[in-house]
């Protein structure tokens, strides 16, 4: 299969030809060498009271390393701080598994052997029902990504739907232009979240063969084609293990500082996935991010930029889930299945996109982060 | 003595406001008990949250200050009050519209437009703003009832960062000047009470102590000290010691 130039935007693809933000974020993780970072480096970071984005260098490198309970020190006051006790609590929902891309480390990938299914609007309905008698009143929706089988309209009706249901609706979906992105946030969704997966495009080249996905800028852009369609917050994330993860961090929390800046009302927000076993394929493992190495990450962002969100995935297991919220996460998944149609049937009718480690009910989680002294939040959020 | 605080209209013995954006609900019950405050601040956005309805947890005789947080503009800020008074908050609404995610500080321009807004559709705003003297005036005249300027950042827990403009509001403008956000510390709150504030707001450094119920109390002392030394009128301070031979000894007539 002849494979299209990653870096060149397809018809259709919005550009934002006003904006450098994707040059700078690129460039600064080029430039970000983190075997120059000594321990005195490391402390003076630590005590700085706004951090530079070299200090987030030096949290982020292996300097750091023997710093980590300093760091989720500093990292528990910032977040007490910022967010008091509260802990903010969500659930996934998906959608529809269809997927044009062929990502190799991925479960939803097109050449996947894995059952494919997406919900109709009564399907999204009964699944949205399900959720919200739990007592959730916030939910992600996400899709695999497929613009033909789940196209924006589609998107959009899930959004108003989701609006009924629920008080704070998020997407985690294909990117898109700046005009569907008001049309999705006019539906009442208000977050959009993009992972990246890798900040360096060679290792994004390698890894994505094939689809819109492909396109490295253009996924570059998404978050702030997202602010300038009117949504209220932005999340940004690297698949850590994807590539050199202290690198791919460092352009995470580039990427988000930049944005920042620039639209100082968007709320930011960060997620920390690991690379997890997927359906035809359990030798992927996150040989290099240990949980060691993931709450380093983790800590830097919180200290880096302590007012921004940082969200927790069912990916880890839950005692590690349980002992980083009010310490550097501020938001966890509860009562996750990433199959499709699977909270309303036994069998879900599509298959999950990456095996899960915690399948807490929200009972369990609300009961856990109680546990802990910390006030479990269902919404912190009005729609305007 | 009486000495109370008017706000609107409303009369309030307690000079205390807490905040509950940061508590845990459990705790609301025994921080008001002990601090003795009257006002409680709520925000819209977290009504109807996990734990039943905040509104079930705030004592009776209390009165709620719903707030605006989450509004970016004027307008957003009119749409949340509306929905607070909806849900049976009542009239008195403190304005904040925060269009900055970093430092939350909030934007003077847009809290005076929905200031005016606000008191023409029949609220009590009370708008949380930047210690600046003419955006006070702008809300005064918009149908503040009160000036609510941060100390610092909030959640800062820097204590009084503004002191010298929040001084020029309280000798400039003839509402209650409430002084809020980065109160970090009972001396703090004492020391801005002495200046002449007419109440103190406070949350984290409430919400974060060691004791919660021991610090509402300290707050609830620091501020009653405070407001006495101002009643009282404090004494005098001069920079340098008076010359045992005055300058003037030379008149004569």
């Amino acid at each position: 299969m002849e494979r299209i130039d990653h870096m060149k935007y397809l018809p259709d693809m919005e550009v934002l030809e006003d904006s450098d933000i994707g040059e700078r974020v690129v460039r600064a993780m080029r430039n970000y060498d983190y075997s120059k970072y000594t321990a005195a480096d490391v402390k003076r970071a630590l005590s700085a009271e706004y951090l530079s984005p070299d200090d987030f260098g030096a949290l982020l490198s292996p300097a750091a390393e023997p710093f980590l309970e300093d760091m989720a020190r500093r990292a528990t006051l910032e977040t007490h701080k910022h967010f008091g006790n509260s802990v903010l609590l969500f659930t996934p929902l998906y959608i529809s598994n269809y997927c044009e891309n062929h990502c190799i480390y991925c479960g939803f990938n097109c050449q996947n052997k894995i059952r494919r299914a997406k919900l109709d609007e009564d399907g999204i309905r009964r699944e949205m029902e399900a959720i919200a008698k739990t007592g959730m009143e916030e939910v992600l929706i996400l899709t695999g990504e497929s613009r033909k089988m789940s196209d924006v309209e589609y998107i959009g009706r899930a959004c108003s739907i989701a609006h009924e249901y629920f008080k704070n609706v998020g997407v985690e979906v294909y990117p898109m232009n700046t005009d569907e992105y008001a049309y999705i946030h006019e539906c009442g969704a208000d977050y959009v979240t993009v992972f990246q997966e890798t900040y360096d495009s060679d290792r994004y080249e390698q890894l994505h063969l094939a689809g819109h996905k492909r396109i490295f800028p253009y996924r570059l852009n998404a978050q702030e084609r997202a602010v300038r369609g009117g949504m209220r917050g932005v999340a940004f994330a690297a698949l850590l293990g994807l590539s050199d993860f202290r690198k791919d961090a460092f352009a995470v929390g580039t990427h988000a500082y930049l944005i920042q800046r620039k639209y100082p009302h968007a709320e930011i927000s960060f997620s920390c996935p690991r690379l997890r076993p997927i359906i035809n394929n359990d030798k992927i493992n996150p040989k290099d991010v240990h949980e060691r190495q993931l709450l380093q990450v983790m800590c830097a962002y919180r200290i880096f930029m302590p007012f921004a969100g940082l969200t927790i995935s069912t990916r880890e297991r839950a005692g590690f889930r349980d002992n980083v919220v009010g310490m550097c996460a501020t938001k966890i998944s509860a009562g996750v299945s990433t199959g499709i149609g699977s909270h309303t049937e036994e069998e879900s009718a599509g298959d999950s996109q990456f095996e899960i480690s915690d399948t807490r009910s929200l009972a369990e989680v609300i009961e856990a982060i109680k546990g802990r002294g910390l006030q479990p939040v269902l919404n912190d959020y009005v729609y305007v | 003595m009486s000495d109370k605080l008017i706000i609107g209209g409303h009369e309030f013995s307690s000079r205390f406001i807490l905040g509950s954006g940061k508590f845990d609900l459990d705790l609301i019950n025994a921080a008001v008990e002990h601090a003795g405050a009257e006002i409680v601040t709520l925000a819209l956005r977290r009504v109807n949250s996990f734990s039943g309805n905040i509104l079930e947890h705030i004592p009776a005789g209390v009165t709620l200050l719903p707030n605006t947080s989450g509004a970016r503009t004027a307008e957003e800020a009119y749409k949340i009050a509306r929905l607070a008074r909806e849900a049976g908050c009542g009239e008195f609404i403190k304005i904040e519209v925060i269009h900055d995610s970093k430092y939350l500080l909030p934007d003077n321009y847009e809290t005076a437009k929905a200031c005016e807004m606000l008191a023409k559709d029949g609220f009590i705003p009370l708008p949380y703003m930047y210690p600046d003297l003419n955006a006070a005036r702008d809300m005064v005249n918009a149908g503040a009832a009160a000036i609510m300027p941060l100390a610092a950042p909030i959640g800062s827990n820097q204590g009084l960062a503004t002191k010298q403009f929040i001084r020029i509001l309280i000798e400039e403008i003839d509402l209650p000047i409430i002084v809020d956000a980065g109160i970090g510390k009972p001396s703090q709150a004492c020391e801005a009470m002495e200046m002449g504030a007419a109440a103190i707001m406070a949350n984290t450094a409430i919400a974060t102590a060691g004791n919660i119920v021991e610090m509402a109390k300290a707050f609830k002392h620091a501020i009653i000290a405070g407001r006495t030394a101002y009643l009282a009128g404090t004494g005098r301070v001069l920079d340098k010691a008076s010359a045992s031979s005055p300058l003037t000894g030379f008149i004569r007539e």
